[in-house]
């Protein structure tokens, strides 16, 4: 039981990455994919921050008194992650206006059935 | 000044010319610049080769900020060598490009097509020179999203839909090393490869290093298009552009399977990954699975782009069997066919877009006595085609030769022999194509005087390839001397993992 409550951030975090890839594999809307996309990447960002905590530590600013910091570098490294992130839904939902204007729908199996028809 | 900051302009410059090529406006304006830039970073990228080949290692400091803290840029005989490879293409796709996206591309959209063209090399060059994990994910996706933007350009709409698929699978790929490299970084506390490669302790955190290295070998596996995840490729390269096509079937696939050999390499180390782990039979499993059940659907295809998609995915294989073999000979093997393959599959690739050009259709069907009507193109396609065959005096027989070599050093007698079956299989689907354009009639039905041969700047960048398959397929000294001086390095520095290198700044 302590073993879960712990380490109950990774827990979040593997049931975030869970959810996220499977709307990503199931889902029939190609928004609704973007959207499990995205829940797949926060995931992940998550995991980066909480590596980052060290226990004891405070923000990692030199002040008196402090000895222990946590680390800034991972929240560094997910500033750029989520930069690309954004840049990755942003191309992925241009991609949905297209699809939408060229098909008239976002269902892959409506426009799936329209290609077999050609 | 340039001397000093010679590994980081093959970066820079195309990702400082992409904005600039939209700037321009003008369609023919833009491909000019970026050709031209192109070929600066083909010439930085030749001169590293040669002092990598020289002086072994080039460390920069990005920022001057020395590592493992600062980003470090490193380039070896390995990297250069890629490197070469990709920038030539990235050139000579360029400058094909001007008449080919005519056809198949809008006229409003040539300015994004050569943007996104020199951002995704820009983003593949800084994979190749990053001495950084992190920095190498920024980089892949760069390029990917560059890449996903080329391939839905297309004026064909399933274009938009290989392309939705393209970067759900690509960024599940790329989500899948941040969170290996998340991983390493947990245990090691370091994001610099080769402080990773010292620093990764097996004994004691073996657990989380482990997960890592799973889930970058699978986010990697999805990059490159390794059976069974390779089902983005084929559609992404039927419906892309042919300039668009010829360009990633050429490079970006290669740059993910030197991004396999890096983390195998340099950052787990061998031992690890195969000894321990036992990847290498998963890898060859993977790899003749991916050379039969590939080159298999490649026969039965009729749409000639996805014949060579499906080659392609089969050709990734051999590149990874090299690999798998674990051994020097092996691994050169693997970086020689990443070189070769990218000069028969980017003649390739331009034969079927100068068909396009003409024709209007590559259906299978639509090549019916072109050897006739393109002689100039059908021969370049034949001497290609053979190329992937793997008939001697082309490169594809020096690839398959260090292949079957290898296999034989290690007494692997079933592996050669399935490197020659695959060969087999090769034969059918070129064959099958070659058939239709050399020994059956055109039909009546179509206009035929309107086929001609295709403008000379298509044809030159094509007919350049196909010397260069002939070339370096004959005399293999430089190939050779690359590769193995590369594939030594590798091992090498496996061999003493405290990698205190001299350094040559």
């Amino acid at each position: 039981m302590n073993f879960i409550l712990d380490h109950y951030n990774y827990w979040i975090v593997v049931f975030l990455m869970m959810t996220g890839f499977y709307i990503v594999i199931t889902a029939n809307n190609l928004v609704k994919k973007i959207v499990g996309l995205n829940v797949f990447q926060t995931s992940v960002f998550i995991l980066y921050i909480s590596e980052a905590k060290v226990s004891g530590g405070t923000a990692p600013i030199v002040t008196e008194g402090a000895t222990l910091y946590s680390n800034p570098l991972p929240h560094v490294l997910i500033l750029t992650a989520i930069v690309v992130g954004v840049a990755v839904t942003a191309v992925g939902l241009a991609l949905i206006v297209r699809i939408k204007r060229a098909y008239g729908t976002v269902e892959e199996n409506e426009f799936k059935k329209m290609d077999d028809a050609i | 000044m340039l001397e000093q900051h010679l590994a980081a302009l093959p970066i820079l410059l195309p990702l400082i010319a992409a904005p600039i090529a939209l700037i321009l406006g003008r369609s023919s304006f833009s491909w000019a610049f970026a050709t031209l830039i192109s070929a600066c970073a083909c010439l930085f990228a030749w001169q590293l080769l040669d002092l990598a080949l020289a002086n072994g290692v080039i460390s920069y400091e990005v920022g001057g900020w020395p590592p493992p803290w600062g980003i470090e840029l490193r380039v070896d005989a390995a990297n250069a060598f890629v490197l070469l490879a990709v920038s030539a293409l990235s050139t000579l796709v360029l400058l094909y490009s001007k008449d080919s996206i005519e056809k198949e591309i809008e006229a409003s959209k040539h300015t994004l097509y050569y943007t996104a063209h020199l951002l995704c090399f820009a983003g593949l060059s800084g994979i190749l020179l990053t001495g950084d994990a992190f920095n190498l994910f920024v980089f892949l996706e760069i390029s990917s999203l560059a890449t996903y933007t080329m391939v839905s350009l297309a004026s064909d709409r399933r274009s938009l839909i290989a392309a939705f698929r393209y970067l759900v699978m690509g960024t599940i790929g790329a989500t899948f090393i941040l969170i290996g490299v998340g991983l390493l970084y947990m245990s090691t506390g370091t994001l610099n490869m080769l402080d990773l490669a010292n620093r990764i302790d097996i004994a004691e955190s073996g657990r989380t290093i482990n997960t890592g290295l799973a889930f970058i070998m699978v986010g990697v596996s999805i990059k490159l298009a390794l059976f069974p995840l390779h089902m983005w490729l084929p559609s992404a390269y039927t419906y892309a552009p042919s300039a668009v096509t010829a360009f990633l079937a050429s490079t970006a696939t290669k740059v993910a399977v030197y991004v396999m050999i890096r983390f195998i390499f340099t950052v787990f180390g061998v031992d690890h990954v195969f000894g321990s782990m036992g990847m290498d039979l998963i890898l060859m499993a993977l790899a003749i699975v991916a050379i039969f059940k590939c080159s298999y659907k490649a026969t039965v295809q009729s749409d000639v782009k996805t014949v060579l998609a499906y080659s392609s995915v089969a050709q990734i294989g051999y590149m990874i069997l090299g690999i798998s073999l674990v051994s020097a000979t092996g691994l050169m093997a693997g970086l020689i066919h990443i070189f070769n393959h990218a000069l028969m599959k980017g003649a390739l690739f331009m034969a079927v877009g100068a068909v396009f050009y003409r024709v209007g259709s590559v259906d299978i069907t639509a090549f019916r006595g072109l050897g006739k009507q393109m002689p100039l193109t059908m021969a370049a396609f034949t001497i290609a085609g053979l190329s992937i065959i793997g008939v001697p005096l082309t490169v594809g027989f020096v690839s398959k030769w260090y292949l079957v070599t290898a296999a034989l050093e290690q007494n692997q007698w079933i592996v050669a022999a399935l490197v020659l079956g695959g060969s087999l299989l090769a034969v059918i689907y070129i064959g099958r194509i070659l058939e239709a354009a050399y020994f059956q009639e055109r039909p009546d039905s179509q206009n035929t005087t309107e086929i001609k041969e295709v403008p000379w700047l298509m044809l030159a960048p094509m007919w350049a390839l196909v010397l260069a398959n002939i070339y370096f397929g004959v005399d293999t000294s430089l190939t050779t001397e690359a590769a193995s001086s590369a594939a030594e390095w590798l091992f090498q520095n496996n061999e003493m993992p405290l990698g205190n290198q001299a350094e040559a700044k």
